[in-house]
């Protein structure tokens, strides 16, 4: 065959994809991407896994709510419930009224409310229903017990092999995870948590980091059991934050509330400006690190699923040469980045700490 | 604004998980694979200076066995050289010592040799004296036979006087 030849198939070939995709493309509801990417994003109380709507494959996870009593029924009591068009709204939307054990529930963008009378009140656009206290597995929740999971596996295995083996050179799985303890200890916090109380804290800053890190990973699978956006969601990232804000304030001496209340070489009259600057200096630092790692982590997410979406705006495959290749290379770059952020995280909070344990040098 | 709002469900579940990884890892990696690291490093560098102190002990060691064997070596020069001169000492001694016993033997037999011939000579003396005594008997007898003969031997004799 002659260069020509194939190059006149390859065009036959493509032209036939991008029509037959057209065609299908036609039929389907107006494709929304900021929906999409939010959707995706965003927790929910199903795990998505392909088609759409009622004929799509979900798994339904476990409904928890504290309404008086705990209450636990299967999510597929709202998926599968009556879909209600809501009228008070800028944008077309909908809730879904639940029904067998779900009913006297609706959920409307994964969050649950109490109905009355028989349906949701919405003014300006938001349902002002009560809402029950809800400790859902939802999609993040079941996507953290699986980074639990395969965390504890990894490390308990490494354990494993040092209690079978005593103190020797590693291997398995003892040689890959060995390196990464061992620098975490060496270059986070030993370098910013100086002198032998380091110790006290390897605990925390390791596990923050493998945390973030198996977390961060998990989330650029793109199929289950990945694809949760959990350290990019803020709840998550919150309790971290608070968990190092939480050490470094109480693992404060002297020093460090001196540096707050009474900053050295700061003349007495500049204080009361000094104390309330110093005071939130407190909060922004673990601030930061909350809106960091959130900010990364979903930034990472949404800038693949605009890439995919190329193809779905553009009602044709053929995008597909274009997106696919750019969504890899940011896939790969989101790797690099999960690597980095655990180590951010895990690096400043050392950091904070570290600051906050300082022996006074003058 | 839902992406930032904090889900209390979520918290929580957060808050359960990641407290109880800390407890388990802490209590059950990171504390034993990091003393372990240590436990080995430190058998490392123990071996290490194990291994550094063998090398300095061989070397004294050797340095020992090279002093040994160059006492050994001198020693072994000396009593040969002791041995040479004794020997030669003895040779000498030895040579001395038959100079003057053979001195003595011929001494002893010059002397054996001078009293053999003094007798010898004593006992010729006698037999000559004994055969010239015979001589002269049988002389006499002879010369005596006739009175012509015994007149001219004393006349001889008498010329003989007074030549004298």
């Amino acid at each position: 065959m002659s260069r020509t030849t194939i190059l006149r198939f390859l065009n036959i070939v493509t032209f036939l994809v991008l029509v037959s995709f057209a065609g299908n493309a036609t039929k389907e509801k107006k494709f929304d991407v900021t929906e999409t990417i939010m959707h995706h994003i965003g927790d929910a109380h199903e795990w998505h896994l392909w088609g759409e709507g009622h004929s799509g494959t979900s798994i339904y996870l476990p409904v928890i709510i504290y309404d008086n009593e705990l209450k636990i029924f299967s999510s597929s009591h709202f998926y599968h419930g009556q879909i209600i068009p809501v009228a008070d709204s800028l944008k077309p939307t909908e809730y879904l009224l639940g029904e067998g054990d779900a009913k006297g529930y609706a959920l409307f963008h994964e969050k649950i409310y109490k109905v009355k009378d028989g349906a949701l009140e919405f003014h300006g656009g938001h349902p002002h229903n009560a809402m029950p206290i809800d400790i859902s597995i939802t999609k993040n929740v079941l996507s953290l017990f699986i980074g639990a999971i395969i965390l504890l596996l990894i490390m308990l295995s490494t354990s494993l092999y040092y209690k079978k083996n005593g103190a020797v050179a590693p291997r398995g799985i003892a040689k890959f995870i060995e390196p990464l303890i061992v620098y975490v200890r060496d270059e986070i916090v030993k370098p910013n948590i100086h002198g032998a109380k380091h110790t006290r804290y390897i605990g925390f800053i390791t596990t923050v980091f493998f945390f973030i890190l198996v977390n961060n990973l998990l989330g650029m699978i793109p199929v289950f059991p990945g694809g949760a956006n959990l350290t990019g969601n803020i709840s998550v990232t919150l309790f971290l934050a608070v968990c190092t804000l939480l050490v470094t304030v109480f693992s404060g001496n002297k020093n460090y509330w001196k540096h707050i209340f009474a900053t050295p070489g700061v003349p007495w009259a500049l204080l009361p400006i000094m104390i309330p600057i110093e005071l939130v200096g407190i909060l922004t630092k673990p601030f930061a690190l909350m809106i960091r790692l959130f900010a990364n982590m979903t930034a990472g997410h949404i800038i693949v699923l605009s890439l995919i979406s190329i193809i779905f705006i553009n009602k044709s495959a053929a995008w597909g040469f274009l997106s696919v290749p750019m969504a890899l290379f940011i896939s790969v770059l989101e790797i690099l980045v999960a690597f980095l952020q655990a180590y951010l995280f895990a690096s400043l909070s050392a950091l904070f700490i570290g600051a906050a344990v300082e022996e006074d040098h003058h | 604004m839902d992406l930032v709002t904090p889900s209390f469900g979520l918290l929580f579940w957060t808050g359960i998980t990641f407290c109880l990884l800390l407890l388990v890892l802490a209590k059950f990696v990171w504390k034993p694979v990091l003393s372990a690291v240590n436990a080995r490093s430190q058998k490392i560098d123990e071996a290490l200076l194990e291994a550094e102190k063998a090398r300095q002990e061989m070397k004294t060691l050797q340095a020992e066995n090279e002093r040994i064997l160059k006492e050994a070596r001198a020693e072994r020069d000396a009593i040969l050289k002791e041995a040479k001169e004794v020997g030669l000492k003895m040779i000498e001694e030895s040579r001395d010592k038959a100079k003057t016993e053979g001195q003595k033997l011929i001494e002893s037999a010059k002397l054996a040799i001078k009293n053999e011939r003094n007798s010898a000579i004593a006992d010729m003396k006698a037999q000559i004296a004994t055969f010239s005594v015979d001589i002269a008997e049988s002389l006499v007898k002879e010369s005596l036979a006739s009175d012509d003969k015994q007149k001219s031997l004393v006349s001889k004799m008498v010329q003989d006087i007074q030549l004298n």
